[in-house]
């Protein structure tokens, strides 16, 4: 695939990427979740809080990651996905469904005839230590079966090597097999690259390549979402699109499990990158055990009681 | 040749202002006397103009010495202090004279002088360790207080004690980097005025100390209120002028050390770090320090 | 209309009993003002009226100096140990009061109930905690052996951080030894009655504090009287000149916090997005009503266009408003006539030719409010370049080289702040050892914290306040 035009020179060579990363602006780490903290202290409630709810459950791309998934653990997900609150029909449907390759068909089946998609992650999830080839074929497969929506590792490896024409063009190879079908989101490992400024420089080593979505983690490892490392996200998605047009979305996946953290992630959506991104086309949560606390709390609003973990439903 | 057959040569004492010995830019001389009245030598009656000068002087000057290392301003302090002792005897004799002190007691004194430069010699590379340091704020930020020099410092020297009184003020306020405009004693100025010539000797740059001699009220008044000038030590103004010389300081917010109690102050006693704290600014910096990855925290 | 609307979030005001009159508080008493005369506190925010306030006058002010002389002997006595729990037992009332307290401190003042409850109140009961634990250490504070108080204090605080300033006046005079006579401004001096109660809930011995909510001529007498040891004032620069005049030639101590224009340098490789953030904080903080504001913003040219697109980006998600809703970040302007300063210090930049620019921003109809604004195209010979305009107003210039940065920020009369933005380390040591100001931020801005020193070069005012170096201002060396 050619580069995006306005980067074919930045991605010439491993040394030009490298000086077009490390040329973006520095992150200072105590600012940058002060800012974080601070948005966190808003008040949501009533009206906005309903809005926000609604708005999370539409966001959630409901995850099942394990070794021990089974047809009918997955078949048990897209159920829910669809419909989330068997006792309240006007809550809505989740964003998509979140699987490893080999489930996407039966996701595919459980989730038929609505509007929630099939994610697949692939590239050898989560470590990402495979050869371009294998991970190539993990992708198609996943694609061939009807997914979606890719959601991709980085090589976080070759990335702190400094091997950035190596990540990049990875990036390149699994959005050309991603093809028309697939939405692809780019996975960085957060916790892994460690620094925030890496966080930036993935992000737009990530953009520059075709991500359609950048996504903070797998929830694999220790540190996976946090309100500031998708602070610093949403800047780079809101900086790369007023440079370029291009609208990217974000994922902050793993960690994120009440309602009250969600609707922080909301706030950082609004006040950071813009009311654009609040749609579950360009902003989704990965996520599991979130799903029933933004039931619980939207039946709390509803009938003004607080709910209990017997009135949703375990999966 | 006898000593009585030969005339001497005399001094002709002039101001010390940006390096140089300037007479008066108004001309004007005056009479010093001995304690019993006999006439010593014509001193330079200093005008507003004069004290103008000094402060362009001292303004000037401000730059590269507080910019010097303390350890550097201390060298130079010590300089100060070895080529006083080199010219010991002009200077128990000017004391003596000007003090009506019995030649031994002037000695002590001038001896006095000298161990003070080298005090404030030491001084200079401590006083910030002393008076700064890190605070321990609560919350991820490097916080440091570091003292800095006031700026220009306008000194009214002591009436009476006119050489250690006179170093005793001086020596303090440029140890910590701060530049000086001295009024010298208006009746014995001379040992202030012959200590110019020590300073221009001492690798000291010219403009730090300028020495001014004359009238008290006359020199000072311009120089309380001149809004280029940061700070006022009014050891040696009475208790009139010092009120006045306050009011007028009050115009640009200056420093100001009020002499103290009414019978002056004793310059043999330990002289303390109040002097040099008095014309220190604290200037406190913050920055993030970030904290390590390992916790879910990056840097 | 917006997609995400917040709703309102308006904090509770039945936390507070607000009474609907407050008298002096002199020897432990709440007393009337000798010539019976009172005055309203409003609500900046609606100008409704919150109580009815004795005014003293001088006659209240001796009676308040006499109380404190009677109460100094005592007081300063008492072994060391025992003041600091005094003020310990201060610090855990306010902690456990400080809801109560945010709450009556954003009605009286108007600025946002999110920074009276996380930055005034927890800066307050910190730095009576911090202060409490010198009362029985000043031998080892580096003033030499048993060093002593000065007497009665006299302090005289202003209406940006009303509870904060008497936490920066009383906690180190109290732990020195010396009792004090406190004059709140007369726009906000409810939170100092309050914390009169806090004394009295405290324990604290009849006349080591007293309060006398008043106008100007009761800080005048206030200086002004002879037994009076020591004064400090935070306030205008203009105040404290009477102020350093009417002491001359006494044996008063005296230390001012005053004006400033605060430079906050950003040079072209400094961390963008915080740095907006630094920005925003250091000029809308208190809506600006700081004296130590980042109101002078000098940017590296190279970057300007870069920078002004994100902070109006940045700006435009300020939401204005009722300062009890707990979403507010921009509240009201603290009176009238702090309003009308500003409105005049502001047109005098349009009529200057400065570019006036604010976000959409709906004022509310009643009560005193200046939208968040921004001046470009200002140089140095603008007024808004070198006047404290105390207000929500930024004055944008530019700079080439890190020389001329600091030839601009140093380029007043002022010199209490300023903020340096870069990378590069070696670049904010550089460029803080030559900024003349009390308190350099190097990529952060308007912190504080009671073990760390605040005041002024300059015209900004002497002496510091908080740490080691706070205690000089109260003893006798």
């Amino acid at each position: 695939m050619p580069p995006a035009p306005a980067f074919a020179d930045v991605t010439a060579s491993d040394s030009t990427l490298r000086r077009f990363l490390h040329g973006l602006p520095g992150v200072d780490t105590v600012g940058l979740e002060a800012r974080a903290a601070s948005l966190g202290t808003r008040s949501i409630k009533t009206t906005a809080k309903a809005y926000a709810i609604d708005l999370a459950i539409s966001m959630i791309d409901l995850t099942t990651l394990e070794g021990a998934d089974t047809p009918g653990k997955v078949r048990a997900l897209a159920a829910k996905a669809v419909n989330p609150d068997p006792t309240d029909r006007t809550t809505p449907r989740t964003a998509a469904v979140c699987v490893y390759p080999d489930m996407v068909a039966t996701a595919k089946a459980g989730v038929a005839g609505t509007d929630v998609k099939v994610a697949s992650v692939a590239t050898a999830f989560p470590a990402g230590r495979a050869a371009l080839d294998v991970k190539l074929a993990d992708t198609r497969d996943a694609v061939a079966a009807g997914a979606d929506e890719i959601d991709m590792v980085i090589d976080r490896g070759a990335f702190l090597a400094g091997h950035y024409l190596k990540v990049y063009e990875e990036i390149r190879a699994v959005k050309e097999a991603c093809g028309e079908q697939a939405r692809l989101k780019v996975i960085f490992e957060t916790g892994e690259l460690s620094t925030y400024d890496n966080i930036r420089r993935a992000s737009w080593l990530g953009m520059i390549a075709g991500a359609d979505f950048i996504k903070t983690s797998t929830g694999k490892v220790g540190v996976n979402a946090t309100p500031a490392n998708t602070l610093l996200m949403l800047e780079a998605v809101r900086d790369f699109r007023a440079q370029t047009g291009v609208q990217v979305g974000v994922k902050p996946a793993g960690g994120i499990r009440t309602t009250k953290d969600a609707i922080k992630f909301l706030v950082l959506v609004n006040e950071t990158a813009g009311e654009d991104w609040l749609d579950n086309h360009w902003f989704r949560f990965g996520a599991s055990s979130l799903l029933n606390d933004l039931l619980m709390q939207r039946q709390k609003l509803a009938t003004g009681r607080y709910s209990g973990p017997d009135y949703v439903t375990v999966d | 040749m006898s000593e009585s057959s030969r005339l001497s040569v005399l001094k002709t004492y002039k101001l010390y202002v940006g390096g140089k010995f300037p007479r008066s830019e108004s001309g004007r001389v005056y009479e010093v006397q001995d304690h019993k009245g006999k006439w010593l030598a014509n001193a330079p009656l200093s005008s507003r103009k004069d004290a103008r000068d000094a402060v362009v002087a001292a303004r000037k000057a401000f730059g590269g010495w507080s910019g010097a290392t303390a350890y550097n301003r201390g060298q130079v302090l010590y300089r100060v202090a070895e080529m006083l002792e080199g010219r010991k005897s002009q200077f128990v004799h000017e004391v003596a004279h000007a003090e009506g002190l019995s030649k031994s007691r002037a000695a002590e004194v001038v001896e006095a002088a000298v161990d003070r430069w080298v005090w404030y010699a030491g001084w200079t590379d401590k006083i910030g360790q002393v008076v700064g340091g890190a605070n321990p704020v609560a919350g991820p930020f490097f916080n440091l207080s570091t003292p800095e020099p006031t700026g220009v410092v306008a000194i009214v020297a002591p009436r009476e004690s006119s050489f250690l009184g006179l170093v005793s003020v001086v020596a303090p306020v440029i140890a910590t980097g701060n530049t000086a405009v001295v009024v010298a004693s208006e009746t014995a100025p001379l040992p202030a005025l012959s200590l110019g010539e020590v300073l221009a000797t001492s690798d000291l740059p010219g403009g730090v100390v300028n020495v001014l001699s004359g009238k008290a009220a006359e020199i000072a008044a311009p120089l309380a209120a001149h809004q280029d000038v940061n700070a006022i030590d009014l050891t040696g103004a009475d208790a009139s002028l010092a009120r006045e010389l306050e009011i007028a300081a009050a115009d640009n917010l200056k420093r100001v050390l009020r002499p103290r109690g009414a019978d002056g102050e004793d310059f043999t006693a330990d002289p303390g770090t109040h002097r040099l704290t008095a014309f220190l600014e604290t200037k406190t910096v913050w920055h993030p320090t970030g904290s390590l990855g390992a916790s879910g925290s990056s840097y | 209309m917006t997609k995400f609307e917040y709703a309102p979030a308006p904090e509770s005001r039945s936390v507070v009993d607000i009474a609907p009159s407050y008298g002096l508080f002199i020897d432990g008493e709440f007393t009337e003002a000798a010539d019976g005369k009172v005055f309203k506190t409003v609500s900046p925010a609606s100008e409704e009226v919150l109580s009815e306030v004795a005014q003293a006058g001088a006659e209240d002010v001796d009676r308040a100096v006499k109380a404190a002389r009677k109460a100094f002997e005592k007081w300063s006595a008492l072994p060391g140990a025992e003041r600091a729990k005094y003020l310990f037992r201060i610090a855990r009332i306010i902690q456990e009061r400080s809801r109560e307290l945010a709450v009556l401190e954003t009605l009286d003042n108007g600025k946002p109930i999110r920074e009276t409850r996380d930055a005034d109140l927890p800066l307050v009961a910190a730095h009576f905690f911090y202060y409490a634990g010198w009362a029985d250490k000043l031998d080892h504070a580096g003033y030499g052996a048993n060093p002593r108080p000065l007497g009665v204090a006299g302090q005289v605080i202003p209406w940006n951080f009303p509870l904060l300033m008497l936490a920066w006046k009383i906690a180190p005079a109290l732990a020195t030894g010396n009792t004090v006579v406190l004059k709140p401004a007369e726009t906000t001096p409810l939170s100092a009655l309050f914390f009169a109660d806090i004394c009295r809930q405290a324990g604290l011995p009849k006349g080591v504090v007293n309060i006398l909510p008043g106008y100007g001529d009761a800080g005048a007498a206030l200086v002004e009287h002879p037994d009076v040891n020591k004064v400090a004032f935070t306030g205008s620069t203009a105040v404290g000149k009477a102020i350093a005049r009417q002491v001359a030639g006494t044996s008063k101590k005296v230390t001012l916090e005053l004006g400033g224009k605060g430079a906050n340098i950003v040079f072209d490789d400094a961390p963008i997005d915080q740095a907006v953030e630094g920005i925003v904080t250091g000029i809308f903080f208190n809506q600006g009503q700081v004296c130590c504001a980042g109101s002078r913003l000098l940017v590296q040219e190279s970057i300007q266009d870069e920078l002004l697109d994100a902070l109006k980006r940045r700006l435009s998600t300020l939401r204005l408003g009722d300062p009890l809703d707990k979403n507010t970040d921009i509240g009201a302007i603290n009176s009238a006539e702090q309003l009308a300063r500003i409105k005049a210090l502001a047109e005098t930049g349009e009529a200057e030719g400065a570019e006036r620019w604010s976000p959409a921003c709906e004022l509310p109809s009643s009560g005193f409010w200046f939208a968040p604004t921004l001046f470009t195209n200002v140089t140095q010979a603008h007024t808004i370049a070198r006047d404290e305009i105390f207000g929500p107003v930024l004055s944008v210039l530019t700079f080439r080289t890190p020389d001329e940065a600091v030839a601009k920020a140093n380029n007043s009369q002022y010199g209490l702040s300023a903020g340096i933005w870069t990378e590069k380390g070696s670049r904010i040591l550089a460029v803080a050892n030559k900024l003349r100001a009390g308190v350099v931020w190097a990529n952060t801005f308007n912190k504080f914290d009671p073990t760390s020193p605040f005041g002024g070069y300059k015209e900004s005012g002497f002496g510091r306040e908080g740490g080691r170096h706070g205690l000089e201002a109260y003893l006798d060396v």
